[in-house]
């Protein structure tokens, strides 16, 4: 668990986070946004100490961080940002294994979880790993960035824009790998976005933030139906908010699950189990359709979804 | 290791024309003719190149101590106040050509091979120095940001990140510093140090330009030879740290 508890940070005369609370339960996504400048990346930077705080307190599971030593404490810190900051000297599987080494894994140990991450964030354990960050394309490098920041299994994930410079289709698959990796991993994670899309989708908390101060702290879809203010109303986008909602959840929670799992009939289109409920929508606005199909990962037709329902979700 | 063979070519052929050159004398009546004095004899050519090494090798170690060292201090959260200064001092300090440094070296020293020492020690500083900065100022914050967010101490990040990204620079700084002063170890000779100056000196003052030429190719092979050296070692330390290490 992180608290925030009246945390400022002033440069200069400038306040860039000023007196804000924020509590970040074990295991949670909270996702912070705002446009830049509002003091989003400056909280994080302050919670592993590479800003030093101007007044407040910081508590990681009840303990002042001030009062343990910055490099034992980031250690236990996964730390990932948008330009990657690959050491361009070392092979991939080098840049994974930096914080195993500082911990004195033994080398077995180390490679074997290089590995594994390697594996785990879609990248060739044999072929990626004694490559240099320069042979990399972005998203690859960014895989390399966030299995970097796993690798010594932290307790708590920093990520600062990780996916902010890709371009949209790697973004979209590495969000998935996200979701994909924090359900088995369970991470308490602070992720700093100015992407309010990618905050709905990864956050279990979004604290949206603006002139240093936290206007609104709630999952998704509290923000999405009550936004605490004009501010916050805008930023989630009025228009497509019924659309939003119905993107926070999966088809899996409404579908009228059958009795046996059957043969899908070949002609129609499916959906998943894991598809949102806004695609759910769209598939059936194209198809003009009442219903349609669930499939599992099998391919068997394990339920039906049906428009009445799924518009009295967006309500 | 192919790497390693052109500085082994120009190293041996050093060696070899060390040796030769005193039983080139007929050679060098073609070019001297009035004169029996056809090769400098005062000291053996081999003492003269091995001091003049020395001199260069000397000043170079401690010239790349203090100047990395310094380069380093003001890169540190703690010197960061005294790098304006030490920026401005290395850029000032190459407008002052060796001779001067050597002229001011004397009053203060005296003659010998201590004011020589003094002044290449000075001279050489500098574009280490330089470089030195550039090199550890051209590295990605990013890197540097991600490198302390992993949880290196200071002293982890100079050693694992900042200096083998910036050696390959430090490395072309000390080359360039070696080389000058192959040079100016040479003019040491004026005032009384012994090196391949010598006989280049003694040829202006007798006016026997066999003399002059024998200290010359010497000293321009010396100078070749370690040139070619500092390039394999660039080339060896890129080869180590990566293709494009030092970009990010």
């Amino acid at each position: 668990m992180i608290e925030l508890k009246g945390v400022t940070r002033r440069f200069g005369e400038a306040v860039a986070v000023d007196n804000i609370d924020l509590t970040i339960e074990t295991g949670e996504v909270c996702v912070l946004v705002g446009s830049s400048g509002c003091g989003k990346s400056t909280t994080l930077r302050m919670i592993n100490r590479l800003l030093p705080r101007t007044s407040g307190q910081i508590l990681v599971d009840g303990e002042d961080i001030n009062k343990a030593d910055p490099e034992a404490l980031r250690l236990n810190m996964g730390y990932a940002i948008q330009s990657t900051g690959l050491f361009p000297h070392w092979t991939v599987a080098r840049n994974i294994g930096v914080v195993p080494t500082l911990l004195k894994w033994p080398a077995q140990k180390r490679d074997e979880r290089v590995t594994e991450l390697l594996a785990l964030l879609g990248l060739d354990p044999e072929t990626d790993a004694r490559k240099y960050p320069h042979q990399l394309s972005g998203g690859q490098a960014q895989r390399v960035g966030v299995a970097r920041a796993l690798a010594g299994d932290p307790n708590i994930l920093l990520m600062d824009e990780p996916f902010g410079a890709l371009d949209a289709i790697t973004r979209e698959s590495l969000q998935q790998e996200m979701l994909r990796i924090q359900r088995q991993l369970n991470k308490t994670t602070v992720f700093v976005t100015h992407d309010i899309d990618e905050a709905l989708k990864l956050a279990s908390r979004i604290a949206v933030m603006d002139q240093g101060r936290i206007i609104q702290h709630d999952t998704p879809e509290a923000i999405l139906r009550r936004p605490a203010s004009a501010f916050v109303e805008n930023l989630i986008g009025k228009g497509d908010r019924g659309l939003k909602l119905l993107a926070l959840r999966t088809v899996s929670g409404l579908m009228e699950r059958h009795p046996e799992p059957r043969h899908p009939e070949p002609v129609t289109d499916s959906l998943n189990e894991s598809d949102s409920l806004r695609i759910a929508l769209s598939l059936m606005l194209w198809n003009n359709t009442e219903k349609l199909p669930v499939l599992d990962a099998s391919g068997a037709e394990v339920g039906i979804v049906n428009r009445e329902q799924l518009l009295k979700v967006g309500a | 290791m192919r790497l390693w063979l052109t500085p082994v070519i120009w190293i041996a052929s050093l060696c070899a024309l060390t040796a030769l050159l005193p039983a080139m004398a007929p050679l060098f009546s073609w070019v001297e003719g009035g004169t029996d004095n056809l090769i400098y004899t005062r000291d053996s050519f081999y003492t003269l190149l091995q001091s003049h090494i020395w001199l260069v090798l000397a000043s170079a170690t401690m010239g790349t101590l203090v100047a990395v060292s310094a380069g380093i201090f003001v890169t540190r959260p703690a010197g960061r106040d005294f790098m304006p200064l030490v920026s401005q001092i290395a850029s000032i300090g190459q407008t002052v050509p060796p001779v001067a440094v050597l002229a001011l070296a004397v009053p203060a020293m005296g003659f010998g091979e201590k004011p020589t020492l003094f002044a290449l020690v000075l001279y050489g500083l500098l574009p280490i120095l330089r470089n030195t900065l550039a090199g550890l100022g051209g590295i990605n914050p990013a890197v540097l940001d991600s490198a302390k967010g992993m949880g290196m101490s200071s002293v982890q990040v100079l050693f694992k990140v900042e200096l083998p990204l910036a050696g390959r620079v430090i490395l072309a700084g000390i080359r360039t510093s070696v080389t000058i002063n192959i040079a100016t170890a040479a003019i040491g000779s004026t005032i009384g140090a012994r090196t391949l100056g010598d006989p280049v000196i003694a040829g202006l003052v007798n006016g026997n330009t066999a003399y002059v030429l024998q200290g010359a190719i010497l000293i321009g092979f010396l100078a070749l030879a370690t040139d070619s050296l500092f390039e394999a070692l660039e080339r060896a330390w890129a080869r180590v740290f990566s293709a494009r290490a030092h970009k990010a």
